[in-house]
């Protein structure tokens, strides 16, 4: 199994007192698997896949990806884990601003010390990115910055991709685009995808889907 | 010549208080420091030529010149000479164990003054009485402060029967010779003049028949001229004893030979009456023979104020002394005389009209 | 009511970030307190020239003095004043009493042309019968009050506001035996109004001369340049300071414009918004400026010593080492503090005022440094060093040469951020491996932010830099320049010629040489100056510190053929060996040779004893410079000291003036370097809070690079590296920039200033000194910002990919 998340609980410390937001979430998720996370805004999907991609710790249970478990790893460690088995496309601001979109492109697979070139010139080819190559993120548009976040996540060819509303901040018909991409790149590589979003749209063009209510998956 | 006296008291004073604010201290000031002096007595008689001379052991001391001149141009000019005399300190403490060069215990002070009817040119000199730089001697007479000097022409004249006087300043200078002719007046009980009923006093003697000729230069140029001068000497100690708001005098020559000096102390007389005016009066015949007049014998009253120096200044007055018929009216003859020395007055000569007709000088001062 | 609303919500911001508002507080405080420090030492030092001016010579602009420059004779006065003329004479001298010198003047108040009211008193104690007779009553001023009362012949001391620091004024009478001057006279004061009557000058005395109140007037002109130095310091700090304004301004106008849009929406008027802000500015401009003029204050006193101490040293001034507290500085300090405000948020204000109201609420863009903005800065930075190029080819005086200065110092600190820019741009393309590609371009981009703190750290490192190394300079040739010019032993001053006479003779097989140093004061060019006269000798010829001679130049001058004259004299009248110099009204001599002569601020000339004694035969030959073997130089000291009564200033040794030298020296640059240290300090608090600011808004550019796989502490020690480069980098930059400015204060300041050139030295170690004090700053003022991200909770770096969770 890529990964599988085992009664995982997550609570935050807020002005009304201690929230308890993940009260034991199980999952699993193949290779080559893409599932959708949906549920009510603020049920949890982003603070799910925030712990599965080794960017926050966790109160309780495990999270396996690709055999290795995240409970207990420190911070070096689990750094390691986003360089090299994770890739993530966030919602918005994915991009480095201070590079170009050639260099955003690479960046993450040169830190993963798996560049390939070919398979850079072709996602940028693919993604349509190729006249864009030395613009800066803020000179581009919305879908178009996402494109390069989803290009940038591939190139460096995680086993496991996570997607928070990728599509969150955009429009209907750049929405769609972004996706059929998205997803045939994926499938390509035949990584595991979980995207967590709201939009049924999307939920309906994925292989199947999970929802998260009371910090419970069902 | 009481009033006279008492102003120019104040105005020495004053200047030695002069860092001090006036209002702060007043006139009383002068009162606490008179002891120690020589005190003005009846019993004294004058003698010359020593008395020419200066009285060290007196507080206060002046050789005071007034002269109303015509030119050859035919204009009226007048001019003053006067030297100060004040003691710093009283004649015990006058000897200094350490004297330097600079040591003195007299202060001198001159005051130079020409009218036109045009202009008015006034200097002021004051020194130290240490390197000869002003003093007084009496035979030889002579009184001199820097380049100023009233003195006899004859080195044996006992009498000031013939000086000479000599002034520069700013913008003027004049030499005049002046000869003597009638006698000295000697004012009040053989020159023991009382100044008021609480027995304020001075040692005091005129000259007023000088006959004057001589030359003034001036900045247009230099003009002859001929004329009649008035010299008064005096010497004293006493404080006054009471804030006075101010003084007008006259020294008038008439043309019938006749002289008349005249004064009015303005507010607070002295005495028991403050807040009236204190008036006296010398007649002199042509022969030279004085008489007195107590107070409330003259009247003095304002006809016009012109405006002098920033101040509105009385310059046309009314004189009546019914005792002697006299009834007139007496005109400056250059408003602008005005004395912007260390103290400022008006000091200037003027034209007589009514009963009698002459010429005369009028000193004012406590106008502000 | 909307506007005490509004003003009440916008003044929340400062209540939510208190450490915000201290540090526009302090930022503000300190630049109106440099700025009001050095107002109020310029104020005192002027105030002071002013009493002098008052109590030196009253209402009078013109005196008579003698062209020798000896005192005139009571003689020659008395005949002045029988002859017309109005003159009141003054008597001046020093003395001790105990360690004090006691600068006396002696007047006559008597015939002073005006009456006293300068010397109007506190006390309300003055008489002038106790101050002419004696014992005296004298004025003193305050500082000297106690010693001025137990000198002999005094009987009360009243103290004015008028009288200078460590003077007293009494009667020429006590003047005379005070000083043991019987029969003299220092100079006469004109009366304003002569009489018409009076006897040519040329007549009566001939040996007087006319001069302007020179003493006075002099030192206006002398200081002046000290005064500018130290405003353009003072101007320069508060520049300083006005970039910390700048940068917290605009953060916190950045940060309220939320706010701000919300006030609008619900209905607050532009102009009332306007009104708020422009309000809240001034409430802080107060609140500041009034920390500020008190810290002003505290520096000026402080530093006000030093400076009293400097002024008597090189131009004999006297400033009083005390301070009063002026109404003046408070108004003029709140005012400055004001201006910079609102200076410092202009363009914030602008900018927030014509934000619409519902613009979307975005981050800060980043603005790249764009080829355009370069261009432009690249523009003005080349008009500003052309401007520069011009003024030093054809501009002249103390305010040009300053000009040169500070439009060279602001050229290079427009374009330092482009500089560093494509230097990282360079570093960048040469970069290999992902994160360090990533660290050049995010340091290139971070530029902008931190540029307007790099510039003020660039300034006050480069002045730092020129003004060490220009005093450094000064230092070492001035040491070197004292060993020269003090060749002899010993220095002698005799009470009169008789016992300079006893002297020479006994010294004769005592000593190696007897030298005279005999000089007049009178006027060299039409200026006052002084004329030494000094016999052939190997002492001068060896040791004498030559900048220019003609061949065979000291013969010339030994034979009374030629002089020799000082630097400042050669460069203010632009003359060169050969050149013919007027040397007082009736002399003339070519010019044999150029000396320097430090610490003098007027003309001087030398030229051979017996011509001196042959032109001032009334010079007094009381002066000498012994030569004799170093080691028997104390016994031979003790011996005169014994055998003539001479010490004290009388009997002095070589090592105690160069010791004296040297201490002036060093004090008239403590002030100069406390500013420098003071205007470091700012620059470096700028720095501390420009990255304070930009660490807040850093979070959306390293949040993708954490997330991407590094952890806070890798990226909180990249930033940490990031400061201290940019710091090193600056400081690189600053170097050449500061010994450029060094080379404009030696060869054009200083020559404009005091007229004289410097030849420069290069200080390596102080550098690194600096290098290593701004690193060690920057490092601090780094830290906190690091250490702050590298414990920051990762779900804040989180936020900012997403709003829900």
């Amino acid at each position: 199994m890529l990964l599988s998340v085992n009664n995982l609980k997550k609570s935050f410390v807020t002005e009304e007192g201690m929230l308890q937001v993940l009260r034991g979430v199980d999952l699993e998720l193949a290779a080559g698997d893409r599932l959708a996370l949906t549920g009510e805004s603020g049920c949890g999907k982003s603070t799910l896949l925030y712990l599965i991609g080794a960017l926050e710790s966790f109160d309780a249970g495990e999270i396996w990806i690709d055999g290795i478990s995240l409970a207990g790893l420190n911070d070096r460690q689990r750094a390691a884990m986003r360089r090299t088995s994770v890739g993530i496309i966030f919602q918005q601001f994915n991009l480095i601003p201070s590079m170009t979109v050639s260099h955003n492109l690479r960046f993450h697979a040169r830190l993963a010390g798996a560049e390939d070139s070919h398979w850079i010139n072709q996602l940028s080819q693919r993604l349509g990115l190729t006249e864009f190559l030395k613009a800066y993120p803020e000179q581009l548009s919305g879908g178009q910055q996402q494109r390069v976040a989803i290009g940038r996540t591939l190139a460096a060819r995680p086993k496991l991709i996570l997607a928070d509303e990728p599509t969150g901040n955009l429009d209907e018909n750049t929405s769609d685009q972004v996706i059929t991409l998205m997803l045939q790149l994926v499938e390509e590589t035949g990584a595991g995808l979980l995207v967590a979003t709201h939009s049924s749209r999307l939920a309906e063009r994925m292989d199947g889907s999970l929802h998260l209510t009371s910090g419970l998956v069902s | 010549m009481s009033v006279k006296a008492t102003w120019i008291w104040a105005l020495v004073g004053l200047w030695l208080l002069s860092a001090v604010p006036v209002g702060a201290q007043g006139y009383g000031g002068l009162g606490t420091e008179a002891q120690g002096y020589a005190v003005p007595s009846p019993q004294t008689l004058i003698e010359f030529p020593k008395d020419h001379g200066p009285h060290p052991h007196f507080r206060i001391e002046w050789w005071y010149l007034t002269a109303n001149l015509t030119g050859e141009d035919g204009s009226n000019y007048g001019a003053q000479w006067t030297l100060f005399r004040n003691a710093l300190k009283p004649p015990a403490a006058q000897k200094s164990p350490e004297a330097g060069n600079w040591s003195t215990s007299q202060l001198w002070m001159g005051h130079a003054a020409v009218t036109t009817p045009s202009a008015h040119y006034v200097s002021e000199t004051r020194a130290r009485g240490s390197l000869g730089l002003a003093g007084a001697q009496s035979l030889p007479f002579s009184a001199w402060i820097n380049d100023w000097r009233l003195a006899a022409k004859a080195p044996g004249d006992q009498n000031f029967r013939q000086l000479t006087v000599a002034a520069s300043g700013a913008g003027f200078s004049y030499q005049l010779d002046l000869k003597a002719r009638g006698p000295l007046i000697f004012h009040g009980q053989n020159g023991y003049s009382v100044k008021s009923s609480s027995g304020h006093a001075s040692h005091y003697y005129s000259q007023p028949h000088f006959e004057v000729s001589g030359r003034l230069n001036l900045p247009d140029g230099s003009v002859n001229v001929i004329g009649t001068a008035w010299l008064d000497r005096e010497w004293s100690s006493q404080p006054l004893s009471a804030a006075q708001s101010g003084w007008d005098w006259v020294a008038l020559n008439f043309s019938d030979g006749s002289k008349l000096m005249a004064g009015q102390l303005r507010g607070g007389g002295g005495g028991n009456r403050r807040d009236e005016t204190y008036t006296s009066a010398t007649w002199i015949s042509p022969r030279g023979t004085s008489t007195s007049y107590p107070d409330g014998s003259l009247s003095m009253e304002e006809v016009s104020r012109s405006t002098v120096a920033d101040r509105a200044v009385p310059t046309v007055w009314r004189v009546k002394l019914p005792d002697k018929a006299i009834d007139i009216e007496i005109e400056a003859l250059n408003k602008n005389a005005w004395m912007s020395t260390s103290f400022p007055y008006w000091e200037g000569p003027v034209v007589i009209r009514g009963t009698h007709s002459g010429r005369g000088y009028l000193e004012m001062t406590g106008y502000k | 009511m909307t506007l005490q609303i509004a003003l009440r919500v916008l003044w929340s911001h400062w209540t939510y970030r208190p450490l915000q508002f201290l540090t526009l507080l302090v930022g503000l405080s300190l630049a109106t307190g440099l700025w009001t420090g050095v107002q109020a030492i310029n104020t005192e030092a002027r105030s002071s020239y002013d009493q002098a001016r008052t109590a030196l010579l009253p209402q009078a602009n013109q005196v008579l003095q003698r062209r020798d420059g000896q005192s005139i004779k009571l003689t020659t006065y008395v005949a002045l004043q029988q002859s017309g003329w109005r003159t009141s004479p003054v008597l001046e001298g020093e003395l001790s009493s105990g360690n004090t010198r006691i600068k006396v003047i002696g007047v006559d108040l008597v015939s002073m042309p005006q009456t006293m009211d300068s010397w109007s008193q506190d006390d309300g104690k003055f008489n002038l019968a106790a101050f002419l007779t004696s014992p005296h009553l004298i004025l003193a001023s305050a500082d000297i009050a106690k010693q001025a009362a137990i000198l002999p012949g005094v009987a009360i001391v009243t103290t004015g506001k008028n009288v200078p620091p460590g003077t007293i004024i009494t009667d020429i009478d006590l003047a005379e035996r005070l000083l043991d001057k019987p029969g003299q006279i220092s100079r006469l004061v004109l009366a304003p109004r002569q009489s018409l009557m009076q006897t040519e000058l040329q007549v009566l005395a001939p040996q007087l001369e006319r001069i302007i109140n020179q003493s006075a007037a002099d030192i206006d002109r002398l200081t002046d340049s000290f005064h500018l130095n130290l405003s353009a310091f003072g101007m320069l700090a508060f520049a300083v300071g006005l970039f910390i304004v700048q940068g917290t301004i605009n953060l916190a106008f950045e940060q309220r414009r939320g706010m701000c849009r919300t006030l609008r929406v619900l209905g607050v008027s532009l102009r009332t918004l306007a009104l708020a802000l422009i309000l809240e500015l001034l409430m802080i401009a107060v609140i500041a400026g009034a920390a500020g003029v008190i810290l002003g204050y505290f520096i000026a006193a402080l530093l006000l010593p030093d400076v009293a101490a400097t002024l008597r040293g090189l131009y004999g001034a006297q400033v009083s080492g005390e301070l009063d507290f002026r109404v003046g500085w408070w108004l003029t300090g709140l005012a400055i503090a004001i201006i910079g405000t609102l200076l410092a948020s202009f363009w914030s204000l602008l900018k927030l005022l014509r934000m619409p109201v519902l613009a979307a609420a975005q981050p800060r863009a980043w603005a790249l440094m764009t080829r355009r903005g370069t261009f432009y800065r690249l523009m003005v930075s080349g008009g500003l060093l052309m401007l520069a190029l011009a003024l030093l080819q054809w501009g002249s005086g103390l305010v040009v040469a300053f000009s040169i200065v500070a439009t060279c110092l602001l050229g290079a600190a427009v374009v330092l951020p482009d500089a560093i820019a494509s230097l990282m741009g360079v570093f960048e393309r040469f970069a290999r491996r992902p994160v360090s590609q990533w660290f050049w371009a995010d340091t290139r981009q971070q530029l902008p932010g931190l540029s307007l703190a790099l510039m003020a750290l660039l300034l006050a490192l480069a002045a730092n830099i020129g003004v060490s190394t220009m005093v450094g300079s000064f230092r070492l040739t001035f040491d070197g320049w004292l060993d020269q010019r003090l060749a002899a032993e010993l220095y002698v001053r005799t009470a009169n010629e008789k016992q300079s006479i006893k002297l020479r003779d006994w010294l004769q097989g005592r000593a190696d040489a007897v030298l005279p140093v005999w000089n007049v004061v009178t006027t060299i060019e039409g200026e006052a100056g002084q004329i030494f006269g000094f016999s052939d000798h190997a002492t001068y010829r060896n040791y004498w510190p030559m900048l220019q001679l003609q061949q065979g130049g000291w013969d010339n001058v030994a034979a009374g053929r030629a002089v020799l004259i000082n630097e400042q004299l050669a460069r203010r009248r632009g003359f060169a060996p050969g050149d013919v110099i007027r040397l007082s009204e009736d002399h003339k001599l070519p010019v044999a040779g150029i000396y320097s002569d430090y610490g003098n601020p007027r003309p001087q000339a030398m030229i051979n004893v017996d011509l001196l004694t042959r032109w001032f035969p009334k010079v007094a030959k009381t002066r000498y410079a012994i030569r004799v073997d170093a080691a028997k130089s104390q016994a031979l000291a003790e011996e005169i000291r014994l055998k003539f009564g001479l010490e004290g200033r009388n009997l002095v040794d070589q090592a105690s003036i160069k010791r004296r030298s040297l201490e002036i020296f060093e004090r008239t640059f403590t002030i100069t370097q406390a500013l420098n240290v003071l205007t470091l300090s700012v620059a470096g608090f700028a720095i501390f809070t420009s990255l304070l600011t930009q660490s807040s808004m850093r979070l959306p550019q390293l949040a993708p690079i954490w997330a991407l796989g590094l952890t806070r502490r890798q990226l909180a020690g990249l930033e940490f590296l990031r400061a201290l480069l940019l710091a090193a980098l600056t400081m690189i930059f600053a170097l050449p920039l500061g010994l450029g400015l060094a080379w404009l204060l030696l060869a054009v300041v200083n020559v404009e200033a005091f007229g004289w050139r410097l030849p420069m030295f290069l200080f390596v170690d102080d550098w690194l000194v600096l290098a290593l004090y701004g690193l060690v700053a920057t490092a601090f003022a780094a830290a906190i910002p690091a250490r702050r991200f590298s414990t920051i909770a990762p779900a804040d770096l989180v936020k900012v990919f997403a709003h829900e969770r």
